[in-house]
Order: C-alpha cells, then sequence, then structure tokens
C-alpha cells in the first residue's frame, strides 16, 4: 500500500504535449480512476507513472519517495494491459508465476503463491491451459491474478475491461471493485467509459489535452463539474449549457422539467422551449428542443419519466423550469465554474 | 528537487538508446570488417599491380580498368551480362505472374506442386547446374533425344546446346530462368495473398472480368512487391557466375562469358590480382543503381 | 449463357489451369527427374545412344551411389558442409538476433535507414569481395581451410537474417515487452525471457535460411579451397567428379539428389514464413 504522486509532470512527443503539467495526488488505498477522450494524455501518464514511459520534466513519487530515474520493476508496481499481454509461449500457471520468477522467487512458495492468486480469480481449472485457448474474460482473469501475485503496492490498469463483451463487462467490473477493496491497494485505473468511472471510482480525474480539468468523488464530478468540458463530457446526454452575457448557464436534463412538475414554494428558474422531437427509452423520455426568444436559441434536452402525466409533445411551446439550486454557473470565457 | 535513486537505480540494460546501440554493434562490426574492408581492399587493388605472387603492390593508377576498357573480351563479357540479365528477368517476372496467379487458387495436391516447383531453388546451384550439364550433354542429350523421337529436330541436326554461341546463351538464360522463377513466383504469390478479399470482390461486383481484373487490379497492387522480386533477380543474375562457370566456363569464344565470371577468370585463375578486382568493380554501378530504385521504393511504402 | 456452355467453359478453364501447372512443373522438376533416372542406370545404358534414355535397358544399379560413397570424399564434403553450415549459423545468430531486435524495437528513426542499410550489404555479391578476400584468408593463414568459409560466410547470412528477424520481432506485440518489464525484468531481460521464447519460429526459418545460404555458396569456396578434403558439398561434386573429360555421371546425378531433396522438403515448410518475413521487411 502506497500513495502515488506526480509533480509538474509532463511529456512531448515530436513537440506536442501528451501530458502538460499534470500534479495528482493519490491516496493510500484509493480507487482512483483517469477519464478522458481518447488523445487525451490518460494513458501516457498512467505508463510514466509505471515507468514505461519516461517523462520530459517533472516527477513521480511513490510514499513520498522520487521515483522518476527508476526502470519499471524496481517501482513494485504492477500493471494490467488492455491486451491483457499474457505470454504466449507459457502456460496460465507458468505466466502467473512470472513475476515471482523475475524476482527470483521458486520453489514451494511461488506455487502457493500461485495457487492462491488463482483461486482468488478462480481459475484454478486453467493453470495448465496457454493463454490461446482462454477466452476473453479468462485471460483478463489471469492478467489480474498475475497482477496480484507479487502483492505490489499499486496496481496500474490500462482501460482493462474493454477487450470485454458488454454483458461480461459489468460482471468484471463488479468482481474488480470487490478485490481491490479486498486487498486495499492503491489503484490507479484508466479508461474512456464515463460509466465505468463513475461505477469504480473513489475519485475520478477527468483529462483533456494533457490536462487534469477536474479531481473528485464521481458524485462531485457530476453536480460540480469544474468547467464547461467536464460538464459535457459526463453524463449522458449532457449537462444543457445557456450562454447569456458573460456567464454559461448549466443544469442536467433530469433537473430540466415542465414548471408543472416541480414543487410552487421552490424558487425556480423558467425557460420557454419549443419541443423539437420527443424519443422514448423505456424508462425514460428525452425531450430535445430550442429554447424561446427572449433568450439566445439554445439547443438542450430534457429527460423525463416515461409515464402518461407531463405531457409534451412535438412542435408545441412548453413552459419548462429549473431549480436555482440546481443551477450551475460558469465563466463564458474560461469555461471555470464560478459559483 | 530529486531524491537519488534507491537501491540499484537504472542500469544500462534499460536504457533504449544505448542497449539499442549495444546489440546493433557487433553486427555493424562484422558486417564492416568482413563487407566493408575486403570491398576497400578491392578498390585498392583495382590501382594496384597485385597479383597472386607478389607481396609489394604499386600504384598503378587507373592502368586496370583503362586495360579492361580496351580489352575487346571485357565489352563482350558486358554485352553478355547486360542480356543474360535482361532476359532472364523478362522471362522470370511474367513466369513468375503467371505461375503466381495459377499457385494462388486452391486445388488437391498444391503442397506437392509447390514442393516441385520450389526444387531448382533450394537445390544448391551448382549441383543443379551440373544437372543441365547432362541434360545439355553434346551426345547424350535427353532434349535432342526427345526432339528426334517428336519429330522435331531434321535427320541430320544434332544441337550443340552448350558448343554453339547462340545454343549456349539460350540455354544458360534457361537455366538461370529455372533458377530463379522459385523465388520470384513465392515473392509475388506473397503479394497476391497480400491484397484484401474486399477488393477483389468490389471489382467482381463492378462486373470487372479476368483482364480488366488482371489489369487494373491484379497487377497494379502487386506491382512493388514484383518490384522487389525484379530487383533481387537483377542483382542475383548480373553478379552470378555459377551457372556460367559450371555450365560453359564462358565458352564457346566468350560467347557466355559475364563480368562476374571474367573477374574469376582474369584474377582467381589468372593470378592477376587487380586486374580481377578492376574488372569485378564494373558490377558495382549496377548494384548502385538497383540500391538507389530499392530506396525509392522503400520511401514511397513509407510514405502511404 | 446456358447452363452447358457454363460448364463446358468451366471444365476449359479447369483444365486449362491444369495443364498451365503441368507445364511449369514439368519445366521445375524434370531435371530432378532425369537426376533419379541417371542415379540408377548402368553407365553402358546411360551411354549407349540406341537405347531409349527413359527406360531402364539394363536392371538399375547402386554402382553410383558406391562410388559417391566409397571412391569419393562425398560423406566428408556432407560432414564438412555440415560443420561450416553449424559455426555459420551459431555466429549468425549471435549477431543477427540482438541486431534484428534492435532494429526492429529500439532504433528510432535511424532505425529504419540503418535496416536498410544492412539488407543492402546483402546485395553485394561474392563476386566483387572474393578478389580480395583471397589475399585475406591468405594473410590469416586461413587458405585451404574451412575456418575460412566460417570466417567470411556471415558477412551475407548476417544482413538476410537480421533482415528476416527484424520482420518476425516487429510482429511481437510491445505490451507482452512491457509486462515482463513491470513483472521485474529490465529491458534486455524482457528480450531475453519474453521475446526470444515467442520468436522461435522465426529464429528457426533464419537457422533454416542461413543453413541453405551455406550449403548453396559455391565462390568462396572455389577460391579459398584447393584440397579435396575440405571441399563443401557444392563445390566437391561439380569439381571431383569431373576428371579431364571422363564425367562421372550417375554419383553426380546422386549426390544433386541427396543434398537438394531433403533440404527442399524442410524448405517447403517453412516457404511461407519465409516470405511474410521478406515481404513485410521490405514494403512495410
Amino acid at each position: 500500500m502506497a500513495t502515488v504522486e506526480t509533480r509538474a509532470l509532463r511529456k512531448r512527443f515530436d513537440g506536442v504535449a501528451a501530458v502538460d503539467g499534470i500534479d495528482l495526488p493519490v491516496r493510500e488505498g484509493e480507487f482512483l480512476v483517469l477519464l478522458g477522450p481518447s488523445g487525451c494524455g490518460k494513458t501516457t501518464l498512467l505508463r510514466m507513472i509505471a515507468g514505461l514511459e519516461t517523462p520530459s520534466s517533472g516527477d513521480v513519487l511513490i510514499d513520498g519517495r522520487v521515483v522518476t530515474p527508476l526502470p519499471p520493476r524496481e517501482r513494485n508496481m504492477a500493471m494490467v494491459f488492455q491486451s491483457y499481454a499474457l505470454y504466449p509461449h507459457l502456460t496460465v500457471a507458468d505466466n502467473i508465476a512470472f513475476p515471482l520468477k523475475a524476482h527470483g522467487m521458486r520453489g514451494a512458495e511461488a506455487a502457493e503463491r500461485v495457487q492462491r492468486a488463482a483461486a482468488m480469480f478462480s481459475i484454478e481449472r486453467l493453470l495448465k491451459r496457454k493463454p490461446r485457448q482462454l477466452s476473453g474474460g479468462e485471460r483478463q482473469r489471469v492478467a489480474l491474478a498475475r497482477a496480484v501475485v507479487r502483492e505490489p503496492v499499486v496496481f496500474l490498469l490500462d482501460e482493462p475491461l474493454s477487450n470485454l463483451d458488454a454483458q461480461l463487462r459489468s460482471a468484471a467490473r463488479d468482481e474488480l471493485q470487490q478485490f481491490q477493496r479486498r486487498l486495499g491497494t492503491t489503484t490507479i485505473y484508466v479508461t474512456h467509459d464515463q460509466i465505468e468511472a463513475m461505477g469504480l471510482g473513489d475519485r475520478i480525474a477527468v483529462l483533456d489535452h494533457g490536462r487534469i480539468h477536474h479531481l473528485g468523488t464521481p458524485r462531485e464530478i457530476y453536480a460540480d463539474p469544474a468547467d464547461t468540458f467536464v460538464a459535457t463530457f459526463i453524463g449522458s446526454p449532457p449537462m444543457n449549457l445557456v450562454e447569456t452575457d458573460d456567464i454559461i448557464t448549466g443544469f442536467r436534463p433530469e433537473q430540466f422539467m415542465p414548471i408543472e412538475a416541480l414543487p410552487a414554494d421552490e424558487p425556480v428558474r423558467r425557460f420557454t422551449l419549443d419541443v423539437g422531437r420527443v424519443e422514448y427509452l423505456g424508462a425514460d423520455r428525452l425531450v430535445y428542443g430550442t429554447l424561446a426568444p427572449p433568450l439566445p436559441p439554445s439547443r438542450v434536452i430534457a429527460r423525463l419519466p416515461a409515464g402518461p402525466e407531463l405531457p409534451v409533445s412535438t412542435g408545441e411551446r412548453h413552459e419548462f423550469a429549473v431549480r436555482e439550486r440546481d443551477l450551475r454557473h460558469f465563466d463564458r470565457a474560461s469555461g471555470r465554474r464560478v459559483n | 528537487m530529486r531524491a537519488p535513486a534507491a537501491r540499484h537505480g537504472p542500469t544500462l540494460l534499460d536504457d533504449e538508446r544505448w542497449l539499442g546501440r549495444l546489440l546493433l554493434a557487433p553486427a555493424i562490426l562484422y558486417i564492416v570488417l568482413l563487407v566493408g574492408f575486403p570491398f576497400a581492399i578491392g578498390l585498392y587493388y583495382s590501382v594496384s599491380d597485385a597479383t597472386v605472387g607478389t607481396r609489394t603492390l604499386h600504384f598503378v593508377g587507373l592502368d586496370n580498368f583503362r586495360l579492361a576498357l580496351e580489352n575487346a573480351t571485357f565489352w563482350q563479357s558486358l554485352r553478355n551480362a547486360v542480356v543474360f540479365t535482361l532476359v532472364s528477368q523478362a522471362f522470370v517476372v511474367v513466369l513468375g505472374k503467371i505461375l503466381a496467379m495459377a499457385l494462388y487458387r486452391d486445388f488437391r495436391g498444391k503442397w506437392l506442386v509447390r514442393f516441385l516447383i520450389l526444387l531448382p531453388w533450394v537445390a544448391p546451384i551448382s549441383l543443379g547446374s551440373i544437372g543441365w550439364l547432362w541434360i545439355f550433354d553434346p551426345v547424350y542429350s535427353i532434349i535432342n533425344w526427345m526432339a528426334r523421337g517428336l519429330g522435331l529436330l531434321a535427320p541430320n541436326a544434332w544441337p550443340i546446346w552448350l558448343g554453339q554461341p547462340d545454343l549456349a546463351m539460350a540455354s544458360v538464360i534457361m537455366v538461370n530462368v529455372w533458377r530463379l522463377l522459385p523465388l520470384a513466383t513465392v515473392i509475388i504469390l506473397g503479394g497476391l495473398c497480400s491484397i484484401p478479399q474486399d477488393i477483389h470482390d468490389a471489382a467482381a461486383m463492378d462486373g470487372a472480368g479476368f483482364w480488366r481484373h488482371l489489369f487494373l487490379i491484379n497487377i497494379p497492387l502487386v506491382m512493388p512487391i514484383m518490384l522487389v522480386a525484379l530487383l533481387f533477380g537483377i542483382v542475383f543474375t548480373f553478379t552470378d557466375m555459377i551457372v556460367i562457370y559450371v555450365l560453359t566456363r564462358g565458352g564457346p569464344y566468350d560467347t557466355t562469358q559475364v563480368i562476374a565470371s571474367l573477374a574469376f577468370f582474369t584474377g582467381i585463375q589468372g593470378g592477376d590480382l587487380a586486374g580481377g578486382a578492376a574488372i569485378a568493380l564494373f558490377l558495382f554501378p549496377v548494384l548502385v543503381a538497383v540500391a538507389i530504385l530499392f530506396l525509392t521504393l522503400a520511401r514511397r511504402a513509407e510514405v502511404t | 449463357m446456358s447452363t452447358s456452355a457454363i460448364t463446358i467453359k468451366r471444365w476449359a478453364a479447369r483444365g486449362g489451369h491444369f495443364g498451365l501447372l503441368a507445364a511449369f512443373v514439368a519445366f521445375s522438376a524434370f531435371p530432378f527427374y532425369w537426376m533419379l533416372i541417371t542415379t540408377f542406370k548402368e553407365t553402358n545404358d546411360l551411354l549407349a545412344t540406341a537405347n531409349n534414355p527413359f527406360l531402364f535397358n539394363h536392371p538399375p544399379t547402386l554402382e553410383h551411389l558406391r562410388v559417391l560413397v566409397v571412391d569419393t570424399q562425398f560423406v566428408r564434403w556432407l560432414g564438412n558442409t555440415t560443420l561450416v553450415g553449424v559455426s555459420v549459423v551459431a555466429i549468425t545468430l549471435l549477431l543477427a538476433v540482438p541486431a534484428g531486435y534492435a532494429l526492429a524495437r529500439l532504433a528510432g528513426r535511424w532505425g529504419q535507414q540503418m535496416a536498410i542499410g544492412i539488407f543492402l550489404t546483402y546485395l553485394i555479391p561474392p563476386t566483387i569481395l572474393f578478389i580480395p578476400f583471397s589475399r585475406i584468408i591468405a594473410s590469416l593463414g586461413l587458405q585451404d581451410s574451412l575456418w575460412s568459409l566460417v570466417l567470411v560466410y556471415p558477412s551475407f547470412t548476417v544482413p538476410f537474417c537480421t533482415w528476416l528477424l527484424m520482420g518476425f520481432f516487429k510482429a511481437i506485440p510491445r505490451d507482452i515487452e512491457e509486462a515482463a518489464m513491470m513483472d521485474g525484468y529490465s529491458r534486455f531481460g524482457a528480450f531475453l525471457k519474453v521475446v526470444v521464447p515467442n520468436c522461435s519460429a522465426g529464429i528457426l526459418t533464419a537457422v533454416i535460411f542461413a543453413f541453405t545460404l551455406v550449403l548453396q555458396e559455391f565462390v568462396y569456396a572455389l577460391t579459398f579451397i584447393t584440397s579435396s578434403s575440405q571441399y563443401t558439398v557444392s563445390v566437391g561434386v561439380p569439381t571431383f567428379l569431373v576428371r579431364g573429360d571422363v564425367y562421372f555421371w550417375g554419383s553426380m546425378m546422386g549426390a544433386c539428389l541427396i543434398v537438394s531433396v531433403p533440404i527442399a522438403i524442410v524448405f517447403n515448410l517453412f516457404v511461407d514464413r519465409f516470405v511474410a518475413g521478406f515481404t513485410v521487411g521490405a514494403i512495410k
């Protein structure tokens, strides 16, 4: 168990900054998710923490100790790759034992540790197989077993679920979280999938263009996004943004509803909406519309329950509103949140 | 502020740049010592009076080149080498393309067919050529026997394949085609197999017939790889002397003498190292031309 | 078009395909077929022009093979070739495996140029270098010694195998090397423990091709080696089995077959890999 920290970490490839000065403190035992669109620098950041990539400047610290010049093997971290990177020429047992052998551990102790790691992911019956004989889900478990066997101080996971099909993925997510809670090992997890990030992370760092835009709990990031990028990147459909003068006003689609649905005693902000299209999604309806004058004609979305109450139909003009306390305000020039 | 690295710290074996150089160095060194150094010596010999017997060398300027250029045999060898190379390669590329297309399809017994077609390339060239020497034997030539049996040969005609100037050149060309055809075929076949099936399907949907398909899709897509096969063929043929050494020793009357074999007969059998080295160096411009073509090709492939 | 016309067309195409292949096979394999017949035919039968050369007019004989094995040093030449082949393959692997890996992974932009440079040295033929080499070998005291061949042959097997192996190494996913580095090995350790074992097919291919190149080499052996006990097969057979005007046809043809066919079989198993490595390296 350990803390991990990066200080002013930068990485340039051919003059382009992939990671542009990141200060990231990861707490002991924490499950931290690096979330961002592809090309945002999250994988580069992870690889620098791992030691697979040399930073252009800045430092990586483990337990307060600078490890920037150390090669990966001396950082005592374990990594699970997107492709799982199992060694094709070795059996599952030898794959799991590989990190132990690399550190000079052999014999009964190594065998016992392999057994324990295999048991943790219920893959004992696969131990004699070669990686190519395994399914995607099985490979992922082997990769995890190989990562835990050495009892590293930090786990690094690079989109480990993206090669699984949708059904397996949610089960694997659940399992991953349980095992991390049980071991309590500091974990840094890279993904571009916000559902994964929300479900797994104690905290989430939202990255774009090599910078951290927001570091906070899933609740904070969703409810109080630090800037307009985070506001629109998180949530599906994203936060509605309405530009007025120097301020951008933001509100979530599910907080945007017909005025009659809101309690009369609460302060609200009213909007007149020209309803363009209504989409039924089973439990919910998405209402796409344009704000009516005097406001600029912004396109906004409302998420309403699908029931028969609150009828909204295409082509009509409707009075909508948002509770004052649900509104968020951003500076128009910088995009930063102001309230 | 940077804390001192604890424990061992990184070593040479972790540093990509240095490790790369370290791993590459022995091979480069060997190649420089065993290709670069003899090549330099060869250049030096070509401007000296080195012979097999002498220990001391004298600088003689470009005399050896002048002697070579004044020698009618040299010019004949150069002409022969060009004819030998171009005619062989024309046959090899065309036949290789046809054969590759025939082998591209699946059919029963493909393994055996491919095995038999590869034989000439795999067999040591000198031994394969010996086989042909026997086939071309002036008295017992099986070709003549078959031709006579089929009535293709006039009653008094009995061609001496390796003894008559035109026939000798045709014969060595045929043996060279025989030897290089498999290499060209497998290279072109590799290229054919790398064309995605969608392209064939799309062409079929567009109603392209055999010939349109061949000239608009097949040949253009395989072109880079055919060029590779051609470049190899040119280098191997132009600089080769084994087929000619075994079959004709350059004869009759130097009509099949090529630069490489002339260099051998002058330098090693004649003992005139300097003269031989000078003649061999005339192979070099062709290699440079091929190398430049190859680099252009590689660069173009890199861009696309 | 009626169905029968289509059927006829299909049969014609199939027949044409078959005929084409048959012609090529005849051209390629006929000399070997002829070698086979010659090997087992009595000399009198071979040299009787009245006889049908395709038939055994006398009973088949093993005399030519007996001459080859007992009266010539063919077995010794095979041994010499094997010795040279094994030594050259060892040197080649020692140099080309690290170099191919370095070019595939570690060298940056200059790596591609370097790789092409190395490959081009393979194109420099023996016929340019054999004259200077003859003096170098003499001054090293290696003339008429198999060690001269062991020294010189890597000059073409190393560039060739470096290029071939580079293609194979490029095909190995980087991830598994990085996983090995995370698991506790250095860059070099990851290469030894993970890359080399996973490239065994590529290395085997390189071994076979290096060995084949050695087996085929003629010019250097002809230049450096003068006594028959030191010949390799490719020089020994055409040199020793011709006595003035007398050609030991049967023995020569037998020797050609004995050497060619086993190699051809092994080769056939590896040719796809070879072409893949070769052309990927050349085009990509």
